[in-house]
């Protein structure tokens, strides 16, 4: 897992503005970080599909958004994410943990999570990358990057 | 009680120069009573996030944002009002409440006749809240409930009506938006 000074860092050099968040147990070793970042503004919401919305209004008034939440919240938010991404075309950004992708990996967890993450970002349409602990978090700011200077949505997986 | 039509009136006169958020059956009568580029029918929505993708709004800039949401819509994103009470801005949420889901046809919320969503704002944090079930009072009391320091939840009783529509847009949503954004801007 990366170093939340690290992907902190990362996020604030590449221009974002806020993270918009519900965290899991491994995405959340990085809340202190993000919470100390000088140019990065926290939103803490309560469930997944408000992190979209919030996302959306911030990106509408002229901000640079990104949500981060686990992939259960993925699947909770749907209509929120259909609704900002499709119906607002809003080229918002997410980063999305999965839960037990390195226990599928090993053949070690009955967990159905990892099974359904990227089947659903192809149906929502969402380019995507999945990164795992042998790459630099340089590859998930240059994602982000990439997203936003095509104006497009997108998104890094992140194995947990 | 009031109609919807007098409630909403009553807040076009007082909104001032915050931008609004209008969903479902506001949506179809908002445009007969304000039209600018800061007025925003939020059609196709996602039902239950308005009060969230206002706050981003809010969050984003110094206009206030008002928020006129349905008391079904409200039901279904209930943790908006936590999120909205930590992180303080200039947000109204203003909850239409009739007990139905009007755009439907009419079919009654959980809710109905039961539960008091301004003590459900208060219980979450909100540090201002406001309930009207009469167009005098809502009238007397609407310019202190809508001015001042938000975020601020205003529910306001208004009378049922059955065998409504969904509302359609007058604009397609990329002109609403775009629209939005301009108006947003021109305040920065």
């Amino acid at each position: 897992m990366f170093a939340g000074t690290d992907v902190a860092g990362a996020l604030q050099a590449a221009g974002v503005t806020h993270v918009v968040w519900l965290p899991d147990s491994d995405l959340g070793t990085w809340d202190a970080a993000l919470s100390a970042a000088k140019d990065l503004t926290l939103v803490r919401v309560c469930r997944e599909g408000e992190a979209f919305a919030v996302a959306a209004g911030l990106w509408i008034a002229g901000q640079h958004p990104v949500i981060i939440l686990q992939c259960t919240g993925l699947f909770e938010a749907g209509d929120s994410l259909r609704n900002a991404l499709y119906d607002l075309r809003l080229p918002l950004f997410t980063i999305v943990g999965v839960r037990s992708a390195k226990a599928l990996r090993a053949g070690t967890t009955s967990d159905s999570c990892p099974v359904f993450v990227e089947p659903i970002m192809k149906a929502w349409n969402i380019p995507y990358i999945l990164l795992d602990d042998s790459r630099p978090v340089s590859d998930l700011a240059d994602e982000y990057v990439r997203a936003r200077a095509e104006n497009r949505p997108g998104a890094v997986l992140i194995a947990e | 009680m009031m109609t919807h039509r007098q409630a909403l009136e009553v807040l076009a006169q007082r909104r001032g120069d915050k931008a609004v958020i209008a969903t479902m059956t506001s949506a179809g009568i908002w445009p007969d009573l304000a039209d600018t580029p800061l007025d925003f029918p939020f059609l196709p929505s996602s039902m239950g996030q308005a009060p969230a993708f206002g706050l981003g709004i809010a969050l984003a800039q110094k206009r206030g944002v008002i928020v006129i949401n349905g008391d079904g819509c409200t039901l279904m994103n209930l943790g908006c009002l936590v999120t909205i009470a930590a992180h303080p801005a200039e947000l109204f949420l203003v909850i239409m409440d009739n007990g139905l889901y009007e755009v439907t046809g009419g079919q009654a919320t959980a809710a109905v006749a039961r539960t008091d969503f301004a003590a459900i704002a208060a219980g979450c944090g909100i540090p201002r809240t406001y309930s009207f079930a009469d167009l005098d009072d809502w009238t007397a009391h609407a310019e202190a409930a809508l001015h001042g320091p938000g975020p601020v939840v205003v529910v306001l009783k208004v009378e049922a009506r059955y065998g409504q529509k969904t509302p359609k847009p007058r604009r397609p949503i990329s002109e609403q938006l775009q629209r939005l954004r301009k108006g947003l801007a021109s305040m920065d």
